[in-house]
């Protein structure tokens, strides 16, 4: 393994993180603590990791309805992120946006969203502005396979090529969309290969492997940042959870489920450290205790947060525009 | 009579039109298998098949225009959008292609289509799932749009909507599908554009629909410790709008207050309140007032939430106002 010991610790660690969180996530759910709806991003792990370790601090992402492993690989912090899910004053969208809507945008992290595939043309447009800023930027976005199948998705695929745009299209193929299978309502098998149709290179890769992940990631990092335009990458990978927490899962099989639970990323990747001796079975336990307690007290702060005051329902509706353009500010 | 819940009201409708007329279909995404997002199809997949209750991909815009041409070649589908939000990628083939085409190709075409939706706050699921937006399709020529308040409703209305020539907005409400109310069993059907008189009353005609209409009663209720008589009308279908009903009310309450979940701003209250001084200025005895939900994106966090939609207070303060 090429990297160094501090960053493969880094992705384990991440890893663990969004699987702890996701599950405090389903507790607190469960006990109503957390409200509304949350999709759980646990078993997809490699694939936001690996894709957010490929790029810098200064690019950006665009995630999904099931993004707080995305939120999470691009550097947010687990107390705003809860506190966000609780609806708090403290949460990275003051409790306006909740779990769908997710976003840190101070970390590159443009924001999630509720409107399946609306994310896509949005990330198009970020990789214009990099390219018309001149900077050296890369925009990843994130999507699923059934966003795939949406008209918008086509679109800007097809825009993202014609202007050679620095966007990496990154299909997270866990084989559902809610309930229907992608064979049932895709046809084709591969979504790579609806990159074809507007002549976007495209990769596959192991999605349950981060290191695969982040390989394929670099790559097809490295030519937008040279100016080569778009590349899609497919990760095939696996959401462990329901759809959402009412699912009873009854598209799929319990054997399925097995099969990919013994394909666990996190699991895999322990392994391989311990079987290169990068890390004893010790020092991962104590990793994973520590992204325990972190989580423990990011509940704590989520729970203590106060509610946000109702005094402040309006604002940030509009920016603050100069009274000559809008009598006055009589937008209100 | 039983009780049952609205969204099996939704499903008796469906089940008793599909095994009446065979042209009629259901598509949509997961609802199928999964028995849609709100459990409004449970069952029928399993009753009828693959081939007459559709899963589909993500492709909203495909959903409505594959209805619209399944329609106009001899089929009467019906379209489950998950959420009202997501009509927003539909909205070309809805407000472009359904609502237009009898009236463009010179009436020779009919749309017999009903796109069901729902729509409405209340489960903290914020800006993106949350939204009433009747008011978009109330505003568009050639669509009809209805919005149940009650399982009794629900089911009269939907199965009136199926065998309508017109493509019809649908519009549930998700925190009316766990709702239990009385539905007799034989077939009956509520003709569109009938509002109905949820409760007689003489001070104050109070107007509201789906979910905001049970807000209503309950002011409707408490308004009567005060001896505030409020008569509360359910127009049911926004349009057509039965406005006769609402003058006739008026008349005799000589004051309107308007109950919506819709932004404020360009609300469907605001159209009722236009037609009535239009119709009978000289029947008000007070301005006319609105209750809508605050022109904010519906925010995640519960307490903001609850502040952003009318609630029971919002209704008893707007009729003191002009009953006092
Ligand atoms: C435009 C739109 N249509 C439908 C939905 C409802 N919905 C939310 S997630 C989802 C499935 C998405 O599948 P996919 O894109 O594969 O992502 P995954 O959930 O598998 O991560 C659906 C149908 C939505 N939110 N937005």
């Amino acid at each position: 393994m090429k990297e160094s010991k501090e960053e493969l610790i880094g992705y384990l660690r991440k890893m663990m993180e969004i699987r702890l969180f996701e599950e405090k996530v389903m507790e607190l759910l469960a006990r109503n603590v957390i409200k509304g709806a949350s999709h759980l991003y646990a078993g997809e792990e490699a694939v936001a990791v690996g894709a957010c370790s490929a790029i810098k601090p200064d690019d950006y992402i665009t995630s999904t309805h099931r993004g707080h492993g995305h939120c999470l690989a691009k550097g947010g912090k687990l107390p705003e992120m809860m506190a966000e899910l609780c609806g708090k004053a403290t949460g990275y969208c003051k409790g306006r946006g909740g779990s769908m809507h997710i976003a840190d945008v101070t970390a590159g992290n443009l924001g999630a969203t509720g409107i399946v595939c609306s994310n896509v043309p949005v990330a198009v447009g970020a990789a214009l502005s990099v390219k018309m800023r001149k900077t050296s930027q890369v925009v990843l976005c994130f999507f699923g396979d059934g966003a795939s199948n949406n008209g918008v998705f086509h679109e800007s695929l097809n825009m993202a090529a014609v202007w050679k745009l620095p966007v990496v299209f990154v299909c997270e193929n866990n084989l559902y969309g809610m309930s229907v299978a992608a064979s049932r309502c895709s046809a084709v098998q591969d979504m790579a290969d609806k990159a074809k149709a507007y002549d976007i290179p495209s990769m596959i890769c192991d999605g349950m492997d981060v290191l695969a992940v982040r390989e394929t990631i670099k790559k097809a990092v490295e030519r937008a940042r040279k100016g080569d335009g778009p590349t899609l990458v497919e990760c095939k990978t696996y959401r462990y959870f329901g759809h959402s927490r009412s699912d009873p899962r009854a598209y799929r099989t319990k054997e399925e489920e097995k099969e990919w639970r013994n394909k666990c990323p996190i699991k895999q990747f322990s392994k391989k450290l311990v079987d290169n001796k990068i890390f004893t079975e010790q020092e991962i336990a104590q990793i994973e205790k520590q992204a325990e307690e972190d989580v423990e007290s990011a509940e704590k702060f989520a729970v203590e947060s106060p509610y946000p005051n109702v005094k402040e329902l309006r604002d940030d509706i509009y920016a603050p525009s100069p009274t000559e353009l809008v009598n006055g500010g009589a937008i209100r | 009579m039983r009780e049952i819940l609205y969204k099996d009201a939704l499903v008796e409708a469906m089940r008793e039109e599909m095994e009446r007329d065979e042209k009629v279909f259901v598509m949509g995404e997961d609802v199928a298998i999964y028995g849609g997002a709100y459990g409004a199809t449970k069952g029928l997949y399993e009753q009828f098949g693959e081939d007459r209750v559709r899963d589909t991909a993500i492709s909203e815009s495909a959903i409505v225009g594959a209805a619209i041409g399944a329609a106009i070649t001899g089929m009467r589908p019906i379209a489950e959008i998950m959420y009202i939000d997501f009509i927003t990628q539909a909205m070309d083939q809805l407000v472009n292609q359904a609502a237009k085409m009898r009236y463009m190709f010179g009436g020779k075409t009919t749309v017999p289509m009903v796109l069901r939706t729902e729509g409405g706050a209340g489960r903290c699921i914020a800006a993106h799932h949350s939204q009433s937006l009747e008011a978009w399709i109330m505003h568009v020529p050639g669509l009809y749009l209805v919005m149940p308040s009650t399982p009794y409703d629900a089911k009269g209305l939907l199965k009136a909507s199926i065998r309508d020539d017109n493509p019809v907005v649908f519009i549930e409400h998700k925190m009316l599908y766990g709702m239990k109310g009385e539905v007799p069993e034989a077939d009956y059907i509520i003709p569109l554009g009938v509002a109905d008189i949820k409760k007689k009353g003489s001070d104050v005609t109070i107007v509201a629909y789906s979910r905001q209409l049970h807000v209503a009663m309950e002011a409707a209720t408490e308004l009567e410790k005060d001896n505030i008589s409020a008569e509360v009308i359910d127009p049911r279908t926004l349009k057509p709008l039965d406005i006769d009903t609402i003058l006739t009310s008026v008349k005799k309450t000589s004051k309107l207050v308007i109950v919506s979940e819709g932004y404020k701003t360009g609300n469907v209250a605001s159209e009722i309140a236009m037609l009535v001084m239009e119709h009978g200025f000289d029947l008000l005895d007070a301005p006319v007032k609105r209750v809508c939900a605050v022109d904010v994106p519906v925010p995640m966090s519960p307490v903001l939430e609850d502040a952003a939609i009318p609630n029971k207070q919002n209704v008893i303060n707007a009729v003191k106002e002009i009953c006092q």
